[in-house]
């Protein structure tokens, strides 16, 4: 009797740490495939479907390290477009990337999808984070 | 037995297809065409005169005079693009590349971008442009040159462009179009897919074999 109980104790706790995790993982497919659309209709033309970018005119978007140390920036550079000279993977830029009008859910989504793709990986950018980098843009 | 003469009967087939799409070896000629009557040597003969591509003077990106006589005896691809084109152009370029790269040591062949931006794009840009794009010598040129210039010669090659809509941007085509040694159109494609660019460059290997477009020596 006792060990039927433990066991269905077991049971519901690993049920309950699964739909967890499948929550989360959800929530995280859900930005990614959207994203995913977004990009290949306002991104795709510039930085390529690999994200491989335009030989020295468009960067790639396969620097994880700088994707990952502008991390916060990200959503402004979407929003509002990018200027000047940057660095990415080792090859100097000095190109103009247009603003997007993209709402916070989009840039989420996208950001979402270009931080997991072209050999990226982290965790899943929501419309919270995404906010809290916009209301901080330059 | 009975598997064998399926066998054979298929490599029969698959041969006489074969053999068949290699007999296709000629691309069309596009653009009006009239026939004209001439008399040659007392005797009435009908020729068709295909639309050709017309003089022009333009100015690459090395700050040299491009002519229609500079392009006498080559095969080439022309399209139309500005150098900060956000939507199209980024694409047809990166398409173009491979095309650059398969027939860049070949002669007598051409690819000319005519700017419909000269006002931007002016030498030193598509210069520094062309650095980028990482395309260097004679193969590729990008042209610079009145305006008026360049929408008239667009026309001749079948290619629409417009002036700056409302919100300030240049609408126009991203056709690549296939001209001939006799200046005629060989061929369009759209710049923005990969596959049909993929077909061009095999129309253009189709171009080079036929007997009025061999190297001249």
């Amino acid at each position: 009797m006792k060990i039927k109980l433990i066991g269905i104790i077991c049971i519901v706790l690993i049920a309950l740490v699964i739909s967890c995790q499948s929550d989360e993982q959800v929530e995280f497919n859900r930005y990614f495939s959207a994203g995913s659309a977004v990009y290949q209709e306002h991104c795709q033309n510039c930085h390529g479907a690999k994200g491989e970018g335009l030989q020295g005119l468009i960067p790639s978007l396969t620097d994880s390290a700088y994707l990952k140390s502008n991390k916060y920036q990200l959503a402004c550079f979407v929003k509002n477009g990018l200027k000047g000279q940057i660095k990415i993977s080792g090859r100097q830029f000095e190109g103009e990337m247009p603003p997007n009008d993209l709402s916070p859910v989009e840039i989420a989504q996208v950001l979402t999808y270009v931080t997991n793709s072209f050999g990226n990986r982290s965790a899943t950018i929501t419309t919270e984070l995404a906010n809290a980098d916009l209301a901080k843009c330059n | 037995m009975k598997k064998l003469v399926y066998a054979i009967a298929f490599i029969l087939l698959w041969n006489a297809c074969k053999i068949n799409s290699s007999d296709n070896k000629a691309l069309p000629i596009f653009g009006n065409k009239e026939a004209v009557t001439k008399t040659v040597n007392g005797k009435q003969v009908t020729d068709t005169l295909y639309q050709t591509i017309p003089a022009f003077k333009f100015v690459n990106q090395y700050g040299d005079t491009i002519t229609d006589k500079s392009l006498d005896g080559k095969i080439y691809v022309a399209d139309f693009f500005f150098t900060t084109c956000p939507n199209i152009c980024p694409v047809m370029h990166r398409n173009m590349l491979p095309v650059y790269n398969e027939f860049k040591s070949h002669a007598d062949f051409r690819i000319i971008s005519h700017t419909i931006d000269p006002k931007y794009d002016t030498v030193p840009v598509l210069k520094k442009y062309a650095d980028k794009m990482g395309i260097s010598g004679n193969t590729w040129w990008l042209l610079h040159g009145q305006k008026n210039d360049t929408y008239t010669i667009a026309k001749s090659y079948l290619v629409s462009l417009q002036e700056k809509n409302p919100q300030g941007q240049y609408v126009h085509d991203g056709y690549f179009i296939l001209i001939d040694k006799q200046k005629r159109i060989r061929g369009t494609y759209q710049g923005t897919d990969a596959k049909e660019v993929e077909k061009m460059t095999t129309d253009i290997k189709t171009l080079m074999a036929e007997p009025d477009q061999k190297p001249t020596k």
